[in-house]
């Protein structure tokens, strides 16, 4: 039982500064005034023609394919069965679970195998190509570190030693309602969980930022118009 | 003067650009001359490096941060990728690793970890954080002065992040501690005096411009006028300083006057706003920028113009395109059914999609033409109404003014080109090896039209890359005048006296 408490309170903190810090650095970012007109041509000339542009960087990160089919192949297939694996651990924290979370379970278990398959590759990049392996600080490595033992310690649930999934299910609602339920103490989850938790409290205070960062790019999300309409903000706005 | 160096060689295959194994601290020797007192002070900065810098640095950057967007993401955001680091001309060129964008930013970006994140107050070593020092201020100086602001990585990089706004902010936050660069802080000084970089005074211009009538007239018998402060005309011009007197440019500023006269349009330069070029951008300072940009406004209002329009110069129209309505707008006291500003390829297209000039292109079949999208107009900036119309128009212009057009390969044009090699306040002769061996790229896509197609003439529309392309030529075995303006190529084929 002591167990279950400190990863409660590990789970709240870690939740508290995520979305704390997330919050913060929004409001830094959409409080920061853009004074001049940035967008990096050719720049859609109407907001739906940036709506697109950034729905296609965000989704199938347009930019990336442009500048170099393997990083953007490696880290595309990371990015997407990170996505399946997310949503897959939704039914952790659902009774009853979506449809949607349902019908994605039997790809979710294989995009973790796709997950640790493009950070493999983006890792090896750091090591094999020049350039890159010139670029990489300390921190890169340990990101890169901390993301495949979650992906493996994850598996390792899964194929190696099977917890009991329906109580770790009532601890994690329990979480969430405020209503604390014991925690099996399998040494997979106890390192599943307290990487995750490490995740968690540096996503704000990462290269992680990358994630609210690209909706905030100014050469990205502005639109091409100054002839048309006067744009001041900032030093230009006094 | 840059001390000796080889020029890059050239392939002959058409892989155009091989990515080199990086080789640390090739141009670690590079830098600028050091701006006089004088020379800063008048841009109102402090005239030699003011005590306790380090820290005066260090709060320009965090006043830098919280006044742009872009900065802040831009600092924050990148993940190491690596995407951008075979984009930049200068890394190709000079196989130095800080000359790639992502490396680039990191002198930057190192200091700003440092200073105001907590990943670096507490973990400096982890994420690359350092303190801001002597060394690290000599870095900047040198490989900020490496960075032609092309905007090329802000293409590739998966969030758009801008080497040219962090280049920017270190150049301004250089100036703010008393460490200038000599060549753009003089120009902007001579600017300030003389109302043009060159320092060209009113009766110079006019001598220079009475000089262009008789030869114009002498070539083709018709009196085309190139007015100066012609006070009710219809257009203002404003166009690069180098366009009075420096080849190829003035043959440019010839076209310019032939289109004007035979569409039968009133138009004058003017002496007090004789200089498209805006400086202050490469150096980042807002003050200046807005500054030298208000007296194009003044000297619109002053002759009482209807339009204006700017010559071929890729930062200036990048300026006045981006930035003008913000800094020195609205222009509601110009016509209101042209855009303000228009860009003279703008306005010529216009004229030719409206019959308005008799064009023989035969007139220009010894020339087998190239196009060099001059950075600042490819990545900064558009012309006409659709996203890519910088690319559109002035290809448009070739192929109705000449009958042998070639394109570059498709990986080096358009939002792809590789700079000049000179811009971004590079243009000096203490930069040369940088310049010389940051052309490679472009050199190597022009190799390939050359051996393919004969092409002899290449055809920019920025002052600054013809100007490089007079060095950056030779020093691969190309003849100096293959670069051409746009409007040279246009001018020679207006059929003038046809119209009259």
């Amino acid at each position: 039982m002591t167990l279950s408490v400190v990863f409660a309170i590990l789970f709240y903190a870690a939740a508290l500064l995520l979305i704390g810090g997330l919050a913060r650095k929004i409001m830094v970012y959409s409080r920061t005034p853009a004074p001049l007109k940035i967008p990096t041509t050719p720049a859609p000339t109407t907001k739906s023609g940036v709506v697109w542009r950034m729905t296609k960087e965000v989704t199938v990160f347009q930019s990336l394919f442009k500048s170099n089919k393997w990083i953007w192949l490696f880290g595309w297939v990371f990015h997407v069965a990170l996505a399946l694996v997310l949503l897959r651990h939704l039914r952790y924290f659902q009774e009853p679970v979506w449809t949607v979370v349902t019908l994605i379970q039997p790809f979710g278990k294989y995009a973790a195998f796709a997950m640790l398959i493009g950070l493999g590759g983006l890792w090896a990049r750091r090591f094999l190509v020049d350039r890159v392996r010139y670029i990489t600080n300390l921190s890169d490595h340990l990101m890169l570190a901390l993301l495949v033992a979650i992906g493996l310690s994850g598996l390792g649930i899964k194929y190696l030693a099977h917890t009991d999934i329906v109580a770790l299910k009532t601890y994690m609602l329990g979480l969430l309602y405020f209503d604390l339920q014991p925690l099996p103490s399998d040494g997979f989850v106890l390192l599943h969980l307290s990487l995750v938790i490490i995740l968690m409290v540096i996503f704000p205070i990462s290269k992680l930022l990358h994630v609210p960062g690209l909706f905030f790019m100014p050469t990205r999300n502005q639109v091409d118009n100054p002839r048309e309409v006067r744009h001041t903000a900032g030093w230009t706005a006094e | 003067m840059a001390a000796d160096f080889d020029t890059p060689e050239l392939f002959n295959n058409i892989e155009i650009i091989d990515t080199p194994k990086y080789e640390a601290d090739t141009m670690a020797h590079s830098s600028p001359y050091v701006a006089k007192a004088v020379h800063n002070e008048k841009l109102g900065f402090p005239g030699e490096l003011v005590d306790n810098w380090e820290q005066k640095a260090v709060s320009r950057l965090g006043e830098l941060v919280d006044g742009s967007r872009a900065l802040r993401t831009f600092l924050d955001s990148c993940v190491k990728c690596g995407a951008c680091t075979d984009k930049c001309h200068y890394y190709l060129g000079t196989k130095d690793p800080k000359n790639m964008p992502v490396a680039r930013q990191d002198l930057l970006r190192s200091i700003y970890r440092r200073y105001y994140t907590v990943s670096g107050k507490y973990f400096p070593k982890l994420v690359g954080a350092r303190d801001m020092d002597k060394s690290v201020l000599d870095e900047w100086y040198s490989y900020f002065h490496q960075c032609s602001q092309c905007r090329r990585c802000s293409v590739f990089c998966p969030y758009g992040i801008d080497t040219a706004e962090i280049s920017m902010a270190a150049r301004d936050i250089m100036d703010t501690v008393g460490k200038g660069q000599k060549y753009c802080n003089e120009i902007l000084g001579k600017l300030q005096t003389v109302g043009n970089n060159l320092g060209l005074p009113k009766p110079a211009l006019l001598d220079t411009l009475e000089g262009l009538e008789e030869e114009v007239e002498e070539d083709t018998g018709v009196a085309v006028k190139y007015p100066l402060d012609v006070k009710g005309a219809d257009v203002l011009l404003i166009t690069p300083s180098a366009d009075f007197f420096a080849e190829p440019h003035i043959d440019g500023l010839i076209g310019y006057g032939k289109v004007f006269h035979q569409a039968g349009i009133s138009w004058t330069l003017s002496s007090y706003a004789s200089e498209a070029a805006n400086f202050s951008m490469f150096i980042g300072s807002g003050d200046n920028l807005k500054k030298v940009a208000q007296r194009i406004r003044d000297a619109a209002e002053e002759l009482g113009v209807k339009r204006i329009i700017v010559g071929e110069c890729g930062h200036a129209w990048r300026v006045a395109y981006s930035f003008w309505n913000t800094l020195i707008g609205p222009f509601d006291f110009l016509d209101p059914r042209y855009p303000a500003p228009q860009h003279i390829v703008e306005f010529t297209y216009d004229l030719i999609q409206r019959g308005a000039l008799n064009l023989d292109k035969e007139a220009n079949d010894h020339r087998r033409i190239t196009f060099h999208d001059s950075c600042n107009v490819a990545r900064a900036s558009r012309m006409g109404n659709i996203p890519g119309g910088q690319f559109i128009l002035p290809r448009a212009l070739i192929k109705a003014s000449a009958n042998h057009f070639f394109d570059m390969a498709p990986e080096t044009i358009h939002e792809n080109t590789f700079c000049c090699g000179g811009g971004g306040g590079l243009l000096t002769d203490d930069l040369l090896e940088l310049r010389i061996k940051g052309a490679m790229p472009r050199m190597q896509a022009l190799k390939q039209v050359v051996d393919e197609h004969n092409v002899n003439s290449m055809v920019a529309i920025c002052a600054i890359c013809k100007a490089q392309f007079n060095k950056a030529l030779p020093a691969y075995q190309f003849p100096m005048d293959m670069i051409t303006s746009l409007h040279q190529v246009v001018g020679d084929a207006i059929q003038l006296g046809t119209k009259d």
